[in-house]
């Protein structure tokens, strides 16, 4: 009998990923868009440093609704991917790896995401 | 390689229903995951439907029922029925876990079964465990010594260095944090997956064992133990209440500690 052909048994479909296994993947997702927002970043300083008509154009994409979402989203991401960064740094350190500490600390991060985010676009906005 | 989708050879169709008998009251349906290798066709999804007041009240006990009187065909490991030879592991209602520890009762609605996840399917809920075992192998998880032993007795250890094993020594080997990993579903062919990594630990920290630094060179490698990234899904499905994510943990710090 081929061995070769044996179907593979579901994963991703069937699997119910618990909060913890979802924070892992939030954070990794989280990563890549800061990356493309660095990029975003950059342009906005070479626009800065290219002279007061580019800076304008520049002001005027991030100043428009569509710009403010991309912010919004980046502020975000920014922010739950320190809070899981620090999860991180806890388990390196060897805390964390029970059950009942893993979810504490899982909503500490979406607590802190959330207050910092919020925190950040009153100062934006004021 | 990370690929979201089934092969076209393991999409799972729509299979037969068997109905629950007449005048049955507390009916409960089992959706179970089958392939027969001998038919060539694609795995299916069976539904029996399962008086329970006629069922005992694990999972397992339900499955025994189907193959004892719906379906003979019906085909998985099992043994013990009590949670310690690990056979029954299986992905019961979205979680892996042991079918003979999983009460019935705990599933909402239609109860579920599939094959331990990202494992080739030898036969309906029979996953080919080659690899893993392959792995265990591999970090050779047996005392390993230099010296030779006290000429009178057993090598001793104390009741603290004992104490270090617990929570490593209790695994079964069911292979239910394994492939409940994601990471092992995209690296199993290089990262040794949690199960693997709980038994290296296991050793490594066994005062006895005098390769602990053989045993940390043969896992500084970014596949094999790094691929860990704390996701945790093996830690909260171990139907033994083990911990491999703090014993991958702990074996990040030895090396971290080596290191400085």
């Amino acid at each position: 009998m081929s061995t070769r052909n044996r179907p593979l048994s579901p994963h991703l479909d069937v699997y119910r990923l618990p909060l913890l296994a979802i924070m892992s993947i939030t954070h990794r997702i989280t990563g890549v868009g800061l990356v493309i927002g660095l990029f975003a970043l950059a342009w906005w300083l070479c626009a800065a440093a290219s002279g007061p008509a580019e800076f304008a154009v520049a002001q005027a994409v991030f100043g428009s609704f569509l710009g403010k979402l991309f912010l919004f989203g980046w502020t975000v991401a920014l922010f739950f991917h320190l809070s899981h960064g620090i999860r991180h740094l806890l388990w390196d350190s060897g805390w964390g790896f029970e059950i009942p500490q893993a979810y504490l600390s899982a909503k500490v991060a979406l607590g802190a995401t959330l207050v910092l985010t919020v925190i950040a676009w009153i100062i934006g906005l004021a | 390689m990370v690929e979201f989708a089934l092969p076209a050879n393991s999409r799972v169709q729509t299979g037969k229903t068997y109905k629950a008998p007449a005048g049955a009251k507390k009916v409960k349906s089992f959706k179970i995951y089958r392939y027969d290798p001998d038919s060539g066709a694609n795995p299916r999804l069976d539904t029996y439907e399962i008086d329970l007041d006629a069922c005992g009240p694990m999972v397992l006990d339900a499955l025994l029922k189907i193959k004892n009187e719906i379906d003979s065909t019906l085909t998985f490991r099992r043994s013990c029925r009590e949670g310690i030879c690990g056979s029954c592991a299986m992905n019961i209602d979205g979680a892996n876990t042991l079918a003979c520890l999983k009460p019935i009762e705990d599933i909402k609605g239609d109860a579920k079964i599939y094959p331990l996840p990202h494992m080739p399917v030898i036969k309906d809920l029979i996953p080919d465990l080659t690899v893993p075992y392959a792995q265990l192998a591999s970090i050779k998880p047996w005392m390993q010594t230099q010296t030779p032993p006290p000429p009178d007795g057993e090598r001793l250890q104390s009741p603290e260095e004992r104490e270090k094993l617990d929570g490593m020594w209790e695994c079964i080997l069911c292979f239910c944090c394994q492939t409940s990993c994601p990471s092992y579903w995209w690296n199993g062919d290089r990262y040794l997956g949690p199960a693997v990594l709980l038994q290296a630990a296991r050793w490594i920290h066994d005062s006895r064992d005098e390769m602990t630094g053989e045993r940390l060179d043969a896992l500084e490698d970014p596949f094999k133990l790094y691929r860990c990234h704390t996701i945790m899904n093996c830690t909260k499905t171990c139907p033994k209440g083990l911990n491999p994510a703090q014993a991958i943990g702990s074996i990040k710090t030895k090396l971290l500690q080596r290191g400085v």
